[in-house]
């Protein structure tokens, strides 16, 4: 079986953002990257379900600029099969329907029928891709996944929904699966997997030569905006039990929030 | 041509949820700054007689895909049903609330209907006859404008907890439509075969309009108990930093932050939980943070309205005990 998995590379969560001076977008100088946390759990049950059924590859794709290909290189040296770029370096902003039909394009095109994907990137956090490529891929998808299990062409998932309460989904594959937290414990690329990740194919495709796609965005990101600073709030040192009488106090006739 | 505005409308125990009514409300101001009407949607099993209830909020006509099918959220079923209901409103705005449902089923509707989406908006306005959806990103670091300029309708989720519900002067009696019967034969390729119930009754973090919340100093999950506590008493959801749910001290349900949930309550109390940026990111729009934390050089109290310094099994107590005093008068 084919099995596809789609990772972004983001800023580190630990990156401080800010905007550029005239708001038309954050700052990237000195930001260092990272595969967005929830693509981990994505791409370690990719290798999890490859190695319980046999006989299968997994086939890493992201969209991004030219620095992607550390994070697909990193993929491999995890244990993904081959690697697909689709390189996007000089292009202008995609939205997350061109993404999702470029993804879906490719997927199509290497006949995978299992792709993971990760709830959603710890950057732009739009929500749209996963289910966007099913829409592409005339398949089902299920969001919020927390437990995968094949059983024969068939998946039975967990998904995580308000209050902690969990849906139990039968699928038929094709299908999309955005994982969460709580899914696996993603491993670390070994030394060995690194050496090996060396001779493995990492395809590098433009996305101008080769994609038919009218790419124009539908949506328009501007304005960009640091969060309004809070005024300095009142702290409260000494004598526990006067401050929390305090604080309740304050809670209420000032704030009014109780 | 009226811009209509369309609400996807959610309900729960046989009622519609606060969430939705806050998004109906927002619609009717849109809708009237448009030149449009609100319209609702509801899909389920029993939901026929809430029609009339839109009309509160100022909705004059409402669709109604009433089915035993419909019953369980069922992506495919959904997203022909929502399809369908746009059409037959005219819709030029799409709204839903940035829950379960609406996260996942929004997106599917926008790529079907080929046009663009904004995500989790924190407010809406209306500039060239556009909706602008202002919105976080990086979790909370920063802000965007999003529009979608030439395609219909503007697919657009919101965060609970960011307008305010309220009902119009004159009610409407609005028009209830069923819709939808066809797709409920319709052969679907994924569907749910069980539910299972969360432990507690709690409201859900990303609803809830108070939060209490510890860091890895509640030392086990037993200690807990005090969040618990506390929670009970003003009615509010409990949370947790991510050091405290590596630790293994709560489940990932209750993380809050860049990699947990995104959060907007009205309170928010932070117990033992220095700040750490990704943890920031993901409450600071709350209405008013309250920090306790032994350490008074946490950076949780640059980001806080009130803070004490002090030992969270001291406070924590203390603070229940003066809650329950309160609102008992």
């Amino acid at each position: 079986m084919k099995i596809g998995v789609c990772i972004k590379q983001v800023p580190d969560t630990a990156t401080k953002i800010g905007v550029k001076e005239d708001h038309s977008g954050i700052l990237e100088d000195n930001t260092k990257y990272i595969v967005s946390p929830y693509d981990e759990y994505a791409l370690e049950e990719a290798l999890r379900t490859k190695e319980k059924i046999g006989n299968s590859e997994v086939i890493v794709l992201s969209v991004g600029q030219k620095r992607t290909a550390e994070a697909l290189r990193n993929a491999l040296a995890m244990g993904c099969d081959k690697a697909i770029h689709i390189n996007t370096e000089g292009q202008g902003f995609l939205d997350s329907h061109a993404i999702a039909k470029l993804l879906a394009t490719k997927i199509q095109s290497e006949s995978i029928v299992l792709v993971f994907t990760g709830r959603h990137a710890v950057d732009d956090d739009n929500c749209q891709v996963s289910q966007m490529l099913a829409e592409f891929l005339k398949c089902p998808h299920v969001t919020m996944v927390s437990k995968f299990a094949l059983e024969g062409s068939k998946a039975k998932v967990e998904r995580d929904v308000e209050g902690g309460a969990k849906e139990i989904w039968e699928v038929e594959l094709p299908a999309v699966f955005a994982a969460t937290k709580g899914l696996n414990e993603p491993r670390y690329a070994s030394l060995k997997g690194i050496m090996q990740a060396k001779s493995k194919s990492l395809s590098d495709i433009p996305v101008t030569q080769t994609f038919a796609q009218d790419l124009t965005p539908k949506v328009l990101w501007s304005n960009y905006q640091m969060p309004a600073e809070r005024k300095v709030g009142k702290i409260f040192k000494d004598e526990p039990a006067k401050a929390v009488k305090e604080v309740v106090r304050l809670l209420r006739e000032e704030a009014k929030v109780i | 041509m009226a811009a209509n505005a369309l609400v996807l409308v959610e309900t729960k125990s046989g009622k519609i949820k606060k969430t939705s009514l806050e998004l109906l409300s927002e619609g009717h101001r849109l809708a009237s700054k448009l030149g449009g009407h609100l319209k609702a949607l509801l899909i389920g099993e029993g939901v026929q007689s809430l029609g009339r209830e839109t009309g509160a909020y100022g909705a004059s006509e409402c669709y109604v895909a009433d089915h035993a099918e419909f019953k369980n959220y069922n992506v495919e079923r959904y997203t022909s049903i929502v399809v369908e209901a746009c059409e037959k409103a005219q819709a030029e705005v799409l709204l839903a609330t940035a829950s379960s449902l609406g996260r996942d089923l929004l997106p599917r509707v926008a790529a079907r209907l080929n046009t663009g989406m904004a995500t989790e908006c924190t407010t809406l306005s209306v500039k060239n006859h556009k909706v602008v959806g202002t919105r976080p990103i990086y979790a909370g670091k920063c802000f965007v404008d999003v529009t979608i300029p030439n395609t219909i309708p503007q697919v657009i989720t919101c965060r609970p907890n960011v307008f305010e519900s309220s009902k119009v002067k004159t009610p409407t009696e609005p028009k209830v439509i069923s819709i939808g019967s066809e797709y409920a034969s319709m052969p679907v390729k994924a569907k749910i075969v069980e539910i299972v119930a969360a432990k507690s009754e709690k409201p859900d973090l990303t609803e809830a309009e108070i939060i209490v919340s510890a860091g890895r100093s509640i030392k086990s999950a037993e200690n807990f108990k005090i969040m618990n506590e506390l929670a009970e008493v003003v009615g509010a959801a409990v949370g947790a930093s991510r050091a405290a749910v590596d630790a293994g001290y709560a489940p990932h349900s209750m993380q809050v932050g860049q990699t947990g949930k995104t959060v907007n309550p009205k309170l928010y109390i932070a117990c033992g939980i220095s700040g750490a940026i990704q943890h920031l990111a993901g409450m600071r729009t709350s209405k008013v943070i309250v920090a306790i934390n032994s350490d008074a050089e946490a950076p949780i109290f640059q980001k806080c309205d009130y803070g004490i310094v002090g030992d969270l099994f001291q406070i924590i107590p203390l603070l229940t005990e003066e809650f329950r005093k309160l609102l008992k008068e």
